[in-house]
């Protein structure tokens, strides 16, 4: 029998609808401009972790998006002020109960605003959305990892860092770098403490900076101002204070680079008009991408992201 | 054997792991959005037959195991091993009493089971979900006894014993579930 009804059911739809339409009354009612840019583009990502899908187009490759985050932030070097993308984003080699390679991203920027107040939209948003979201809490990344591990992400020795992900995420770890480690710990052993409710994760380690600025904390240590959102556990943003030098960028894209290729993974070409928007001038902004199933996940608790999506295949 | 990656590691699928064949009962995907993705993956021993977990790194992969089931006949047990046979080729394969482990109790002569081989000789045994099996020895059966639950220890001609209905008899064949040992009913002539 072929099964050609869609994934999630009838009355679900409606509740996707609900949320897409709520949203978008949401940014319109602050001002924040909507654009649609490609799914389709030249370049694709440098990121180590992030893998594109490519497509031919008129006899040449050209990649689907894993994020708007280009586009958006030369519109932003552009002076449009806020802007929002709600639509699908593509990743490659991710499949499980809350992945799926074609999915639905939510992501905004703020010129002019740091973390904390974009963390405090996003907690308007979710409000609005269901009273289950009210009441968020934050967490400092450090404080939470040393609760569960006994070990300062930032400072503690790799050697410490392999010994702790062995004992906790059996496997072979001895020759994997701080991030690796990092991510195993985080993933597989403090995620699953998180309490429920809405909770950000900030000032993350400095291996896991990505695209965020960095600062010195109270402690004296040095953070990337990023953080996360969590909702009863599940991931479902990661936002930034957002780089905005073009040396700095640079230097990150080339190193992603070089991690790809000692990894033997395919390498892509940098995005060079990014960075001459960064060289023109971003403004000082925060951002952050939220994933919309994911949401409707948590909206309807649902487990599944099949269950929330239209169709699979 | 050819290589497997996480991406295609499912539910059955037999790898290698430490040196011994390992057959994957799950395979949990879990990505952080920005870090490095990993699979959480339980794994049973299939020659110890516990369960393991491991965590890898997306795309790491593994050896895979050269093990297959194959449907064989049970010959005979010659006092120290057990002896199969494939029907269609006549292939026969001899398996020691710590190889064949429990499914023992089940295996009657020309009965067709399980055997899993493992680069060519078995690595375990596992008899039919279903058997029907002669009852060599048990207590006189209480005529009338058929609507009241109680249950009294049987022993089959294989060897093993089950619970049956008080009203069975010595010499009765009854259907039994191997993998309960659960009594099903009397077996249909």
């Amino acid at each position: 029998m072929t099964i050609w009804q869609a994934s999630a059911s009838l009355p679900m739809l409606q509740e996707r609808a609900n949320l897409l339409a709520a949203i978008r009354s949401f940014f319109a009612g602050r001002g924040v401009l909507e654009v649609d840019t490609p799914a389709l583009a030249l370049f694709g990502v440098t990121d180590r972790h992030l893998e594109n899908i490519e497509a031919r187009v008129n006899g040449q490759i050209r990649y689907l998006q894993t994020s708007p985050e280009y586009f958006l932030k030369r519109l932003l070097a552009m002076g449009a002020g806020p802007v929002y993308y709600l639509g699908k984003a593509f990743r490659d080699e991710e499949t499980g109960p809350r992945h799926h390679p074609e999915f639905t991203l939510l992501e905004w920027y703020r010129p002019g605003w740091d973390e904390q107040r974009l963390m405090a939209e996003i907690a308007e948003l979710l409000a609005g959305l269901s009273p289950a979201f009210t009441e968020p809490r934050q967490v400092r990344y450090g404080e939470l990892f040393e609760a569960v591990t006994g070990l300062n992400p930032h400072t503690a020795d790799l050697a410490l860092l392999r010994e702790a992900a062995a004992r906790i995420c059996a496997g072979d770890w001895q020759a994997e770098d701080r991030a690796t480690c990092l991510d195993a710990l985080f993933s597989l052993a403090v995620e699953p403490t998180l309490a429920d409710g809405v909770v950000f994760i900030r000032d993350y380690p400095v291996c896991q900076a990505a695209l965020a600025t960095l600062a010195i904390d109270t402690d004296g240590v040095t953070v990337a101002r990023r953080f996360e959102l969590f909702i009863n556990g599940m991931e479902l943003g990661n936002g930034y204070f957002e780089l905005t030098d073009a040396v700095e960028q640079r230097r990150r894209f080339v190193e992603d680079c070089q991690a790809r290729r000692a990894a033997g993974k395919t390498t892509r070409a940098i995005d060079e008009r990014l960075l001459s928007a960064l060289e023109a001038g971003l403004p000082a902004c925060a951002g952050v991408a939220i994933g919309v199933d994911r949401l409707l996940m948590q909206l309807v608790g649902e487990t599944r992201i099949d269950a929330v999506l239209p169709f699979v295949d | 054997m050819a290589n497997y990656s996480t991406s295609e590691f499912r539910a059955g699928l037999k790898v290698m792991l430490d040196g011994d064949p390992c057959s994957i009962v799950e395979n949990e995907f879990v990505k952080p959005g920005k870090g490095q993705a990993f699979n959480r993956v339980r794994l049973r021993n299939l020659k110890t037959g516990r369960v393991w977990e491991r965590t890898f790194k997306s795309n790491e992969s593994l050896e895979g195991a050269d093990v297959t089931d194959r449907d064989m006949q049970y010959l005979y047990n010659d006092g120290d091993n057990y002896h199969f046979m494939e029907p269609d080729t006549f292939e026969q394969h001899q398996a020691s009493a710590a190889i064949v482990g429990d499914a023992a109790q089940w295996l009657r002569e020309q009965d067709v089971c399980i055997v899993t081989l493992y680069n060519g000789a078995p690595l375990s045994v596992n008899p039919p979900n279903h058997v029907e099996l002669e009852i060599v020895e048990t207590d006189p059966g209480l005529r009338g006894d058929t609507a009241q639950g109680g249950t009294k220890p049987a022993r089959l001609s294989t060897g093993a014993v089950v619970k049956v209905p008080l009203f069975l008899n010595q010499g009765e064949v009854v259907r039994v579930d191997t993998r309960t040992g659960e009594y099903l009913g009397r077996a249909k002539e």
